[in-house]
């Protein structure tokens, strides 16, 4: 479960003063749910994301993630945590299995659990055939499925997923989608921020709409579409974000 | 701080940093490889160049002289060396390096030397070239036996003996052991290599795992894990302090080696000279080592602090190459002669190591100075890795756009 409560983040910038990248953002995400985080680029989205892994601390509010506290307990908090973005490169020397038990062992996994979690996730993900290979010598496709090891080799109760398929071709986007929605079966609590409407429609149990770091909207895809009249989700984000549109690019 | 997280960052970053070609040619194979190619080819080179010079018919031209036969004479026989016609352009001849010398008789010498008035012989020479200074002496070697000979014909028809000139000999001789003439010679130089090395060693590591993992995009991958920034900091900060120790030692091992085998063959070829007596302790090496330790932590812990304000690993580059200076004006200030240890240059990091590592090569401890530095330098040292560890809790340097 993740819960913010007015979580805030201000930036200080030298040429711009303060920057309230996430203002006073609330929302609930349950186990079994996944909650869509839609936004134009710079409205805060990424930022959120960040402050829940405890990668950033927030400024003012926060957030507590299955019980612990982001500001009190960041490392229990990331103990309980799967998380994947674009920005989460693998390292290029490690063999694909060396770098998954790496984080394996960082989360406290004794050698015998780390074999068998490794094993068992590298035969459901289809990757015994380059366990071996060094991460530079990867397709795209591959260094996804290790990412995914990664997040998963704790078995994390969380999963924040920072638009995971940006970029990426077709199939290896599907493998993506498959396992967020597997991780939704497993009963795990994910939140996912993306640009690509289909994706929210097909995954997302409930949808917050970011805008300038303000949370301007909340619910789900149906009850959105009820409130704004509007059938097409983009249509729908456009019309919250309503006369402020368009800051939030010029600032990123 | 966690002991088992810092053990599984540091052997992951060591898997991640042998199979790095980049590091391991600057830490591993330059160290080894450098010392002895560079000494070897300096000296075969150097010593090639001189053989030749000298085995060299040096073509060298008189100026006037006629008057003067006897001496003439003299300098045709001279060995290696062609007497060329007389020409106006001798100066250009020599500048443009188609002749090497020239040498000048005073009109009328030949007479004056027999009255005793005999003005001077000018041997006109390219100063730095060492063709032309090989034949230069070449000349002034038989002028001189000319003059000695001429003496001791004045000497003898006086009756006077040769002694009459030098009433006594003046002998300079070494009580120093040869540990010590080996350390004055080449200790300071050790001392200042350890240094110096220590340091370039860190530079390619402390750049990878700070500033080059910021632009592989891992450093995002590594803050979402559940590991304390401070065991994070101190697992790569081990690396980078390996790294430093691991070029520091093998250069010395080569470098030693090197040494070795140049006095083994050198005193084969010249046995009485001196300055080739390379006999350094053991423990004097261990004990330099030993200095240099904190030394090369508050190096680990200072470049990867600065590295890790970089985005990528050329502007780490770019920062971290002025600070060679840093160390190398301290370092090379130490091995000026006259450089001592006191207690106030005591408290200058990498100064006061460098100054104390020349004592203790050769063989002198000053237990207080050495306690002195050894503290104050690991101050400085754990003042640097907490810098390290704060600076990687910085939002704005981790995240810097």
């Amino acid at each position: 479960m993740i819960e913010t409560r007015g979580l805030t983040k201000v930036f200080q910038d030298k040429k711009r003063g303060a920057i309230r990248a996430v203002d006073n953002v609330s929302f609930v995400c349950k186990p079994g749910q996944i909650y869509g985080l839609l936004g134009a680029n710079g409205a805060g989205k990424t930022t959120t994301l960040r402050m829940l892994a405890t990668i950033l601390e927030p400024t003012g509010g926060t957030a507590v993630v299955c019980g612990h506290d982001v500001i009190e307990e960041p490392e229990k908090v990331r103990a309980e945590v799967g998380f994947l973005s674009t920005a989460t490169a693998l390292y290029p020397r490690l063999t694909s299995q060396e770098l998954v038990e790496y984080f394996g062992r960082l989360n406290g996994l004794d050698e015998a659990t780390l074999k068998k979690r490794v094993d068992d996730i590298f035969q459901r993900l289809d990757m015994d055939s380059f366990r071996d290979l060094r991460c530079d010598k990867l397709s795209t496709g591959m260094k996804q499925k290790t990412s995914i090891a990664r997040t998963l080799v704790h078995d994390p109760q969380v999963m924040i997923f920072d638009e995971p398929t940006t970029g990426l071709d077709v199939m290896t986007a599907r493998t993506i989608i498959s396992f967020i929605s597997e991780c939704r079966q497993r009963g795990k609590t994910v939140i996912f921020s993306t640009h690509i409407m289909s994706e929210v429609e097909r995954l997302c149990d409930q949808v917050g709409i970011i805008h300038d770091g303000k949370l301007l909207a909340e619910g789900t895809v149906p009850e959105l579409r009820a409130k704004y009249n509007e059938h097409n989700i983009e249509e729908i984000i456009v019309k919250a974000i309503g006369p402020n549109q368009g800051k939030s690019e010029a600032r990123s | 701080m966690n002991l088992h997280a810092v053990g599984i960052v540091y052997r992951k970053e060591l898997t991640e940093w042998l199979r790095d070609r980049r590091t391991l040619i600057s830490t591993v194979v330059v160290p080894l490889l450098a010392f002895p190619l560079l000494i070897t080819g300096v000296i075969s080179l150097s010593s090639i160049m001189i053989g030749k010079a000298e085995k060299e018919t040096s073509k060298v031209m008189i100026i006037d002289g006629e008057d003067s036969p006897q001496l003439l004479e003299r300098l045709r026989k001279i060995e290696n060396l062609e007497i060329v016609p007389y020409a106006t352009n001798w100066r250009d001849q020599i500048s443009n390096k188609e002749i090497r010398a020239a040498v000048e008789i005073p009109k009328g010498f030949q007479t004056a030397l027999e009255s005793s008035n005999a003005e001077t012989i000018k041997i006109y020479f390219y100063q730095g070239e060492l063709k032309s200074s090989f034949g230069a002496n070449h000349v002034q070697d038989s002028l001189k036996d000319y003059r000695e000979s001429v003496v001791k014909e004045r000497l003898a028809a006086k009756n006077l003996p040769a002694s009459v000139l030098s009433p006594f000999e003046i002998k300079q001789e070494n009580v120093a052991p040869p540990e010590k003439v080996g350390g004055a010679t080449f200790g300071s130089f050790i001392g200042y290599m350890v240094i110096i090395l220590s340091m370039t060693g860190a530079i390619y590591p402390a750049i990878d795992l700070t500033a080059g993992e910021k632009e592989r995009g891992t450093m995002e991958t590594i803050l979402s894990s559940p590991v304390a920034r401070l065991d994070l900091v101190l697992g790569k900060f081990l690396l980078v302090f390996s790294a430093s120790l691991t070029t520091a030692i093998l250069s010395v091992i080569s470098m030693g080696s090197s040494f070795y085998f140049l006095g083994r063959t050198h005193s084969m070829t010249s046995p009485n000279s001196p300055a080739m007596h390379i006999n350094l302790g053991l423990t004097s090496v261990i004990a330099v080592f030993l200095m240099a330790l904190p030394l090369a932590v508050l190096f680990a812990a200072v470049l990867m602090t600065v590295a890790l304000f970089a985005k990528t690993y050329k502007e780490a580059q770019s920062y971290l190459t002025p600070m060679t200076f840093v160390v190398v004006i301290p370092a090379v200030a130490s091995v000026m002669p006259g450089v001592e240890l006191t207690p106030k240059l005591a408290l200058i990091p990498i100064l006061n190591t460098s100054l104390v590592c020349k004592e203790i090569i050769t063989g002198t401890y000053h237990w207080n100075s050495i306690a002195l530095i050894f503290a104050s330098t690991c101050v400085y040292a754990v003042v640097a890795i907490f810098l390290a560890v704060k600076t990687f809790q910085r939002e704005s340097v981790l995240f810097r756009s």
